[in-house]
């Protein structure tokens, strides 16, 4: 047995040089500056090719400087973390530049006016008009999907979850994945030989629902699975060793457990279908006049109106068609937000 | 209120696999049984077919005969929901229900159940509070989530829990593993009282816990990895640790194997 001295006179070896903090910054920071000057040196056009520029200057830059003072290993743990960075960025900017340029070009024509008015006696080309009969059609229409997919989603999770077992479950688990990869003007082309051709029922709102339920309740489905799977067995079981019969524990415990994540799954479905054309395009048929009634007659619905706008091809349209996306991207996101409020406020708690 | 329970031929499947095979045992009422053994030799598994839980687990069933008071718990026509209301159980991991106040996890068997008068909730409430040990740690916070308490009174929510229904039986598979000393004793002194009212059957790994509570104790063991387990004996808690008739016991209590 040796006996190692404790008190060892070699340098140590747990520390070493390291860079400063804020390295990382100024790494960046030079990195840009450099392919500036080699954006306007090589006189490149494109924007784009002075950010790749910079991307690729700051991870080699990264790696160059923390190998020649940190050491290899260090150096590598920072190129993996600046390389997500930047995927970070590459990921972001389209997104951010998106929401601006909506922002920026939606606010001209964006006001109540705009969101109480239908397009009923306004020319493509002249200003004024609004979205009110959009609104109204997408809400109805998307009103109508949610409530025709979201018991069918929820009670076909359940079935896969609680009850589902053999070749039946697995039939039904592999329709649901073949649903989930149905483009969205296909769902729309069924209805429309369905609905329409077949039983001659006409164009409606309520076509269009039936499409777009048909793209929701996989999505649901799929989600409110995952959701129910999360919820401990020891709570159905905990609940069955009381004499709860298991429809009442599937209703008062596991669904409640999961509420939040299911209430999120469902936004996200309705989040998803909203911004659906083409099949509102096929069977709904779109108007510039206000019609309430979902089940008779033509409706407009947002992203219809955006394509209709669009395609006017006039200074004004142009502006209305930003403005009606600008209204789109905020009832997405308005849900959005409800569906985390929802989440957070059905969460199981855990305070004292 | 307290019922005897008489097993007889039982053997319980999951799937082809053989869990446990040919038991019989009778559970005296008003009394403490433990189930002992090395892991793996079925004690949970016979403890779930006492209130036909065994079959909630995909692929579970069972033979032989159950009898609480001379009537067959399997036989044809005999609701499982029924069985289990008569005959509670508490977990080895306490598992308050996470969407209640420790009120409503109390009360949860009540109205789930949707057979109670408003007015005697919370009597029933406190009553069985009070029966576990819990009442004046919790009284002043019964609307708070069930979850925030520690696991010891989680523990002992639980089984207010499932005493609120008032069963003939309640069983206990391993309720103090996942609990500390203090807890445990806390436990234990409630297995005390508790059974001079109820039936109890409690599961355990931990043989001075046993040798603490119970009035009767049965050992069960398995053969071999693979082979269903069995119970080699049943006899009064002293004898059984001073001198059990099978060799086999011995050499487990003592520690020489398991």
């Amino acid at each position: 047995m040796s006996t190692a001295p404790l008190t060892d006179k070699r340098p140590s070896t747990l520390r070493g040089a390291s860079l400063p903090k804020w390295s990382p910054w100024a790494i960046a920071a030079g990195s840009v500056a450099l392919a500036v000057g080699i954006g306007l040196a090589a006189a490149l056009d494109s924007k784009v090719q002075w950010g790749l520029i910079a991307a690729l200057l700051f991870v080699f830059g990264t790696y160059g400087i923390a190998a020649r003072v940190e050491g290899r290993r260090q150096a590598k743990d920072r190129v993996a973390t600046s390389l997500v960075w930047v995927c970070f960025i590459v990921a972001v900017v389209p997104l951010a530049s998106l929401i601006w340029e909506t922002v920026k070009r939606g606010v001209k024509a964006f006001d109540l006016y705009f969101l109480s008015h239908s397009m009923g006696v306004v020319a493509d080309n002249e200003p004024g008009g609004g979205i009110y009969h959009a609104l109204l059609g997408t809400l109805e229409q998307v009103g109508i999907a949610t409530l025709i997919s979201v018991p069918i989603g929820v009670l076909t999770a359940i079935y896969l979850v609680e009850y589902g077992r053999g070749k039946l479950a697995r039939a039904v688990t592999f329709f649901v994945d073949v649903m989930t990869g149905v483009p969205s003007i296909v769902a729309g082309l069924f209805i429309l030989s369905f609905w329409i051709l077949i039983l001659d029922m006409g164009y409606s709102g309520f076509a269009g629902a039936l499409a777009l339920s048909i793209l929701m309740m996989p999505v649901v489905v799929r989600s409110t699975e995952e959701m129910l799977k999360l919820v401990p067995n020891e709570l159905r079981e905990a609940s069955l060793a009381l004499g709860v019969p298991k429809w009442r524990t599937i209703i008062k415990v596991v669904l409640p457990t999961s509420i939040g994540g299911i209430t999120t799954g469902v936004m996200l479905a309705v989040a998803r279908i909203t911004g659906e054309t083409a099949p509102v395009l096929l069977l709904v048929w779109g108007t510039n006049f206000i019609n309430n009634n979902p089940f008779s007659g033509p409706q407009a619905s947002l992203p219809l109106y955006i394509y209709r706008q669009y395609s006017a091809g006039t200074e004004v349209a142009y502006d209305r068609a930003w403005a009606a996306a600008l209204a789109l991207i905020a009832f997405v996101m308005i849900l959005n937000l409800a569906a985390r409020g929802i989440a957070r406020w059905k969460a199981p708690k855990t305070g004292r | 209120m307290a019922k005897r329970i008489d097993v007889s031929g039982l053997t319980a499947y999951y799937g082809a696999h053989r869990a446990i095979e040919d038991i019989s045992m009778t559970v005296e009422p008003r009394s403490v049984t433990a189930f002992i053994g090395p892991s793996g030799c079925g004690k949970s598994t016979f403890l779930r077919t006492l209130n036909r839980m065994h079959e909630v687990t995909p692929g579970g069933r069972v033979e032989g005969k159950v009898l609480l008071d001379d009537e067959d718990l399997y036989g044809t026509g005999v609701d499982p929901v029924a069985v289990r209301r008569t005959i509670g159980m508490v977990f080895q991991r306490p598992n308050p229900f996470p969407t209640m106040s420790i009120f409503d996890n109390v009360a949860a068997g009540l109205r789930l159940n949707g057979s109670y008068k408003k007015s005697e909730l919370n009597d029933v409430v406190e009553k069985s509070l009070k029966g576990a040990n819990l009442w004046n740690e919790v009284k002043d916070r019964l609307n708070k989530p069930g979850s925030g308490l520690s696991g010891g009174q989680q523990q002992r929510l639980c089984i207010a829990r499932a005493i609120a229904v008032e069963p003939q039986v309640l069983l206990m598979d391993e309720p103090c593993s996942a609990l500390d000393p203090i807890s445990t004793l806390a436990i234990e002194d409630l297995i005390g009282e508790l059974k001079e009212r109820f039936t109890i059957v409690i599961v355990t790994h931990n043989m001075q816990q046993a040798a603490r509570v119970s009035d009767r104790t049965a050992f069960f063991n398995l053969s071999a990895v693979g082979q269903p387990g069995r119970l080699i004996e049943i006899d009064d808690t002293e004898r059984i640790f001073s001198n059990p008739s099978v060799q086999a016991t011995e050499d487990y209590i003592s520690g020489r194997f398991g």
